[in-house]
């Protein structure tokens, strides 16, 4: 009798436990996907502001097309890519190509001196940090559900419930220092 | 103590000082009934009195707050700067961006308020916005808003109300009692003197009571909001250099008054100041070197 009682009392521990867990995996990734929806709206920012700067260029250095086809060109990687890793790397991508767009700019007085440019920059400057911020949060969501999933004995809960780890928002190395942008 | 621990203390606090004080004007309005002759009246009104300034302060403490410093909100065209930083440090944190403000001053200051991080405000003075560069003003801001998340201002809020409500009562009663309490006695004999004696007690005690609550607010949660502040902007070296600034300063901020010291990032009064000295014993805010040192050991 004494026994039964027990086994019941453990088992209800269990269920106890397996619910609040299995809850808060539920939580956790839904921050993880509104976080990301974060990076979306930062990245889509910055891919708005690109055609207003690349038209403020041309207007000074119509001639410099590889560049401008090389910042197309990561644009459209960048609307076009879906998974987490698909963006982070468009991201790089779009990165590599505004800062040789920059270096061309530098080489045109003028068009430094244009308020409109120097506006575009500001902008885009801002933009890069929302985007490094809204990684950092994503980044940091994410590890506090990969911890979860991973440690024991809230593992058990995600396997049943093939909840897997999320892939981190990485910046490559290069980025990390960001374009510095002089006036 | 981390922000978990902190949130649930700065929460418990805030309603142990609202409670605390109703129990207090309760008490203060019953001894004035017993010295007119009317409890009853006196301790229904003082409990209405108690209850609704409770209330004020926690709903509008915040404005209040902004009220009696004069600040004017921010637009993104005239402080870019000082906006999109507020923008950036809110998505680190992942919290909404506060309402900003900027106060007219030459002083460099900058603080928190509001309820809760839904009803955040961050108010810097336009000398902060002129002298700090966007790192630095990233490591102040990143530090207001550690207070925001962490319910800090929430609990400043209404210190800051409540205190400037306790001189305004202590401030009537006195009136009051030498006005018609000293006259009264000819023709009502019904004046207990050992309420007058309380009376006066109180009157003694509410400064001491309004400096025991200021300094309830814990020093270390500047240490606290320093480092978690640093954790969103991930350079302590900008903070430390903000703070290098804030500290070489020299000019006092005019509007800043004894009910809201406590709420900037540093002691407003300016150096060698009377206050200062005074501060020095009933400190609420920790040596701004001992931060210094503490972030550029990080």
């Amino acid at each position: 009798m004494n026994t039964t009682y027990l086994v019941l009392g453990i088992l209800g521990v269990c269920a106890v436990y397996a619910i609040a867990a299995y809850n808060s995996f539920v939580v956790l990734k839904a921050r993880i996907l509104e976080a990301f929806s974060g990076i979306d709206v930062q990245l889509k920012r910055r891919a708005d502001l690109i055609p207003n700067l690349v038209e403020s260029v041309k207007g000074y250095a119509k001639h410099e097309k590889a560049i401008f086809e090389d910042v197309a060109k990561a644009r459209s990687a960048m609307m076009s890519a879906q998974s987490v890793e698909q963006k982070a790397q468009a991201n790089n991508m779009m990165t590599d190509a505004l800062k040789s767009l920059f270096a061309v700019a530098e080489a045109y007085p003028n068009l430094q001196a244009s308020q409109n440019f120097q506006d575009l920059q500001r902008q885009l400057e801002d933009t890069e940090d929302k985007v490094a911020y809204s990684r950092q949060f994503y980044n940091s969501n994410v590890l506090s559900y990969n911890n979860k999933v991973q440690m024991f004995p809230s593992n058990l809960i995600a396997m049943i419930f093939h909840y897997a780890p999320e892939p981190y928002f990485a910046a490559d190395a290069k980025e990390r220092e960001s374009i510095k942008v002089t006036f | 103590m981390n922000i978990y621990s902190q949130i649930s203390a700065n929460k418990w606090k805030s309603i142990l000082l609202l409670v605390l004080f109703a129990c207090f004007a309760s008490v203060v309005f019953y001894a004035l009934g017993v010295v007119n002759g009317d409890p009853t009246t006196y301790i229904v009104f003082g409990f209405i009195f108690s209850a609704a300034s409770g209330l004020f302060s926690y709903f509008y403490s915040d404005r209040m707050v902004l009220w009696s410093t004069g600040a004017v909100p921010a637009t993104k065209k005239e402080h870019f700067d000082f906006y999109t930083v507020a923008e950036n440090i809110s998505i680190a944190a992942g919290i909404p961006t506060p309402k900003l403000y900027v106060m007219q001053s030459e002083a460099l200051n900058a603080f928190a308020t509001g309820r809760d991080p839904k009803h955040g405000v961050v108010c810097v003075t336009t000398g902060l916005l002129a002298h700090m560069d966007r790192a630095e003003l990233e490591g102040v801001i990143a530090h207001e808003m550690s207070h925001i998340k962490n319910y800090d201002i929430l609990f400043a809020s209404i210190v800051a109300v409540l205190v400037g409500t306790l001189a305004m009562v202590v401030d009537w009663i006195m009136h009051h009692m030498f006005w018609f309490g000293v006259s009264r006695d000819d023709d009502r004999d019904n004046s207990n003197p050992f309420s007058i004696i309380a009376l006066i007690l109180i009157m003694v005690l509410a400064p001491l009571i309004a400096t025991v609550i200021q300094l309830a607010i814990s020093r270390r949660r500047e240490y606290l909001a320093d480092s978690s502040g640093v954790l969103l902007t991930r350079n302590p070296a900008a903070l430390a250099d903000a703070l290098e600034k804030l500290s070489m300063s020299q000019v006092p901020l005019k509007k800043a008054s004894g009910g809201n010291a406590h709420m900037f990032i540093t002691n407003p009064f300016g150096k060698g100041s009377f206050s200062t000295r005074m501060q020095k014993l009933f400190s609420t805010h920790p040596p701004i070197e001992e931060r210094i040192r503490l972030l550029r050991a990080m």
